[in-house]
């Protein structure tokens, strides 16, 4: 097990990229701690495969390195990087037994028979296939045929990192939360560095401790999920974490108020002079829609009820917001105002979130 | 999900059994009439039950031939399939060469039966061909129409030549089938060469290699043209196939009759043998669904 | 215009797939199909499109007797879950065909195309071909051939179970918009309750081959009138728990007990199955009279804005829906709390009787 150090890394697919543009993953520094779970999350197209192949030894980078604790590892093939990867569909060795699937790493590696065999049945017993160890993987449901991929991922204990691409795609919705529960007890269990890619947020939130969410090549935030949650660092997290996602605002900023149209929002932290697009970010769910007179004007479009709460979409000052209100709150037709919490509201400029000094 | 029954479709189907009809069954049927009589010529027949049948059943220039038979088939596929699976595994993956070589692969397959032989026979030839001559040079003693040795080589030389092709495209097709993420995950693993084929490639070729094999064992058991072209089955009976003996009985010897009996016989073990091999297909196919 | 089931029913080698069902839907509505995977509603779908023949009972369409009309007879158009575009044509080509088929003028089809395109967003890639489109555009373009049909009966099978979130998120939205428009009866069949509501109009709840309970979106909801209706539509499942009543009193279990109020108190004593929603259980005590569980995290999920808690409570499984991202340890102890106002009262049979308080009132 090792960090990784990923070294002014970028790639471009072309062979004399020009500018940024032409980069699939823009130059980024960053370390990631031993023994952690990561996901990277985006939408299609984002890098985040670009990524994971380039830690995998896949793709070798346009420019900059990546280490496995401190051996650099750039020019090393995918063998010599003693990692350990789970792809979106299963492969299985269809010929073998599930014993033999599993088995199958530390066997080519020379592992003690006894050794082979205790671990093995540890491995069955985490991804509840012991009863089946004697079967023929030909033959086997998507979900465990994926199971017995993950147990051999996991199966090697000396591994540098554990890579995951897309995991559950082929798993059934109602056996996905299962897997994904059983992963992440796997990860407490043998405490791997762990690095999941999807575009899937419930997946990503629920099995990373930090997640990096990737958009148009770059990490745009590596962050807890309630870091995500609570302060966006980028518009485009408030955006994909979250449904409905963040109220994105043109706003203008002077010290702790910000100004829409001349109304004023005060604001929990002092700003200093802004250059650029300056926005301000609140999430639907620290929006309140009232009567009282202090509030900005809005006009309510349509109320969504989706049962546990109602969605508001409303206009305020010719942009579309939306507010998130209680099943039991009520909503009535003199209620045309709304008030944001002041310590939610987050500053953005350029899309990039500031923070403020105490106000 | 089910549909709509409606049984006016079968009127759509009529003219292809009529179409088969005409081109199998009442053929088909005619044999079976042959087979079962004897004529004296002018057209009349009569009846002699199963005698033919005994009879081909019995002979042994038929055993004779249905051993070789045997033996030709048995040779050309231990040496084919491995051979077509070598080439397949040795081809390049992608890119212009990958092109390049499926064309060159395809070219005997698109050379008419009849032409294969000739060319051999010229090729084969001590006095002009090129290959007979080059070895009578080096001093070899080559002669497919004198030695029966030498002939069994040529036939399948030649059957080698021109049919490992499809062997190697449709096992080249089966590897194309496997999905990249396999030969990385085996890297991963630190499989051996040895043990991506035995348990990577060759697993995922099973389905093809079967159908190669169906294919190759049809076609050579009922091998005519090429041996017919260059060694007419000579010298004496060596390079004598059951389809070669069939039509010097039906045309040479104009023994209707038994050849009728002896076509309708080779035509049953043929659907046997490829009912097994669909029957094992089918149930290799239920497995990896089930 | 309506379309009317007269007690249709569906075998399938010898197996019920569809128990007898009366159904009616007017013109102009909207009307949601919700049930799990297998329940009936592709099954139902097919029985309201002519593309499969009820093995009794009729339709009815406009009142006429519709039942062994084929298809290609009905004006129907169909949308399913897999994106379903001629490939060899233009997005513009693709939305054209229907009204092609029905002989419409240049103008005419022009003048159609383009106003289902603006409504779909689809106007800069008309002349792209379907699969050089993401996948929510390839559905929105076989959303605008259904809708250019101008059909009067508009089948809607899980149009948005293979797009991901954030596009389903805005063509939840859109759907419902362009459905203002058009004067036609759409059907459209989902598993997710939540699809339901966004929706609205009316929702018939499914359950192996029945329509549970048919009613306008927020009143089945709020008010089901079975144990069967109340966990389909909730998700997750709605949790139950056996209870029992004793003179004034609700008794819960492990000595915890709620006064019977309202038409509670009008309920003979005996055992009943208390049902509530998973949203309705919360880690902080909102209400002085709040029944409090103690129970085990087995499992957290985020979701983004919201986090599912699987507890295990002596035994039962049960789901809570928290508000927010929670840091919480999987394994530990953790109490909920749960306002009696949010309990539905069920029968043993599983028919309801008494509605949650919240839901009256509401």
């Amino acid at each position: 097990m090792a960090k990784i150090t990923l070294s002014h890394l970028a790639h471009s697919y072309l062979p004399h990229p020009a500018s940024e543009d032409d980069f699939a993953l823009k130059e980024m520094n960053h370390v990631w701690e031993d023994g952690a779970a990561y996901a990277l999350l985006g939408p299609s197209g984002c890098g985040k495969t670009t990524l994971l192949n380039i830690i995998s030894g896949l793709l070798h980078p346009s420019q900059g390195s990546i280490l496995f604790g401190d051996t650099d590892v750039t020019e090393a093939p995918t063998t010599a990087r003693n990692i350990a990867q789970v792809f979106q569909f299963p492969v299985v060795y269809d010929t073998m037994t599930v014993r033999d699937n599993l088995a199958f790493p530390l066997k080519n590696r020379g592992a003690e028979p006894a050794y082979i065999a205790s671990r093995v049945a540890q491995i069955a017993e985490m991804i509840g296939m012991e009863d089946q160890l004697g079967r023929r993987a030909r033959g086997l449901t998507a979900d465990a045929k994926q199971k017995i991929s993950l147990g051999r991922g996991m199966v090697r204990e000396d591994v540098n990192a554990i890579l995951f691409d897309e995991p559950l795609t082929v798993i059934d919705p109602h056996m996905k939360w299962a897997l994904r529960t059983q992963l992440k007890s796997l990860h407490r269990e043998f405490g791997h560095t762990m690095i999941y890619v999807t575009h899937d947020q419930t997946e990503a939130l629920t099995f990373a401790d930090k997640v990096v969410v990737m958009y148009d090549g770059r990490v745009v935030q590596i962050g807890t999920p309630e870091e995500l949650f609570e302060a966006p660092g980028h518009t485009f997290v408030g955006y994909f974490i979250g449904s409905p996602g963040m109220n994105v605002l043109d706003a203008n900023i002077e010290g702790d108020r910000a100004y829409i149209n001349g109304a004023e929002i005060p604001l929990s932290r002092g700003y200093g002079e802004l250059g650029g697009r300056v926005q301000i970010g609140v999430r639907p769910e620290f929006v309140s829609l009232t009567a009282d007179r202090d509030g900005l004007p809005v006009n309510v479009r349509r109320i969504e009820d989706v049962g546990r709460h109602r969605i508001v979409r409303a206009d305020f000052f010719g942009t579309d917001i939306s507010i998130i209100a209680g099943e039991e709150t009520p909503v009535s037709a003199d209620m045309n105002r709304v008030t944001f919490r002041p310590d939610k509201i987050g500053v953005y400029v350029d899309d990039w979130r500031v923070t403020g000094g105490a106000a | 999900m089910e549909k709509t029954v409606n049984h006016k479709a079968w009127f759509l189907v009529l003219p292809v059994l009529v179409l088969v009809a005409f081109s199998a069954v009442i053929p088909l049927m005619t044999v079976v009439n042959y087979s079962v009589q004897d004529s004296f010529g002018n057209n009349q027949f009569f009846w002699v039950g199963i005698e033919w049948f005994q009879e081909i059943l019995t002979s042994e220039r038929i055993h004779n031939a249905l051993g070789r038979q045997l033996m030709f088939s048995a040779i050309i596929l231990a040496i084919e399939i491995p051979l077509g699976v070598f080439i397949a595994l040795n081809m390049p993956k992608r890119g212009i060469w990958a092109s390049v070589c499926l064309v060159l692969m395809a070219l005997p397959l698109l050379i008419p039966w009849n032409v294969v032989g000739t060319i051999w026979q010229v090729f084969g030839r001590v006095d002009i061909g090129l290959l007979g001559h080059t070895l009578a040079a080096m001093g070899i003693d080559y002669n497919y129409t004198q030695d029966a040795f030498d002939a069994w080589v040529t036939v399948i030389v030649m059957d080698v030549w021109h049919w490992t092709s499809l062997v190697a495209l449709l096992a080249y097709a089966g590897l194309q089938s496997i999905p990249e993420a396999y030969y990385q995950a085996a890297k991963i693993d630190q499989a051996s060469r040895w043990a991506v084929f035995r348990y990577i490639e060759l697993p995922k070729m099973q389905g093809v290699l079967l159908i190669a094999i169906l294919l190759r064992f049809m076609d050579s058991f009922m091998i005519y043209t090429e041996p017919f072209v260059v060694t007419g089955g000579g010298p004496g009976n060596a390079t004598t196939f059951l389809s070669i003996d069939l039509v010097k009985m039906a045309l040479g010897q104009f023994d209707l009759g038994p050849a009728a009996a002896f076509s309708i016989m080779y035509f049953l073990v043929i659907l046997l043998i490829s009912w097994v091999f669909y029957t094992v297909m089918t149930n290799l196919d239920k497995r990896e669904g089930a | 215009m309506t379309l009317q089931l007269d007690g249709v029913t569906k075998l399938v080698n010898g197996q019920v797939h569809i128990h007898e069902t009366d159904l009616t839907l007017e013109k102009g509505t909207m009307n949601v199909l919700l049930g799990p995977t297998l329940s009936g509603k592709t099954s139902l779908m097919r029985l309201m499109a002519g593309l499969d023949r009820p093995a009794a009972g009729r339709v009815l369409w406009q009142g006429d007797d519709v039942t062994g009309v084929p298809v290609q007879r009905r004006g129907v158009a169909m949308v399913y879950q897999q994106f379903i575009n001629y490939p060899a044509m233009t997005v513009y080509d693709n939305i054209a065909s229907p009204m092609r088929l029905l002989g419409k003028t240049k103008a005419e089809i022009d003048a159609a195309v383009h106003k289902a395109a603006d409504l779909m967003k689809l106007t800069p890639m008309l002349q792209r071909k379907p699969l050089e489109l993401s996948g929510g555009q390839q559905q929105r373009c076989a959303l605008a051939r259904a809708l250019v049909k101008d059909a009067g009966l508009v089948l809607l099978d899980e149009p948005l179970a293979n797009l991901d979130y954030k596009l389903r998120e805005e063509l939840r939205v859109e759907i419902p918009k362009i459905f203002e428009e058009s004067g036609a009866i759409f059907v459209y069949a989902t598993t997710e309750p939540e699809e339901a509501l966004l929706l609205g109009g009316s929702t018939a709840t499914l359950w192996e081959g029945r329509i549970t309970q048919f009613g306008p979106t927020p009143e089945v909801y709020r008010n089901p009138q079975d144990a069967t209706t109340a966990r389909v539509f909730s998700d997750p499942p709605m949790n139950f728990l056996r209870i029992s009543k004793a003179g004034p009193k609700l008794l819960f279990g492990d000595g915890q007990s709620c006064p019977a109020t309202g038409r509670l108190g009008e309920l003979d004593d005996g055992r009943y199955l208390a049902g509530f929603r998973p949203n309705h259980l919360e880690l902080d005590q909102h209400v002085p009279d709040a029944l409090e569980f103690n129970c085990n995290l087995a499992v957290t999920e985020i979701t983004g804005s919201e986090t599912f808690v699987h507890l295990d409570h002596h035994g039962e499984r049960w789901v809570g829906v928290i508000h927010g991202v929670r840091d919480l340890t999987i394994g530990d102890p953790l109490t909920v709390h749960l306002d009696p106002a949010h309990v539905y009262i069920f029968a043993d049979d599983g028919a309801l009787v008494a509605p949650a308080a919240y839901a009256q009132a509401a």
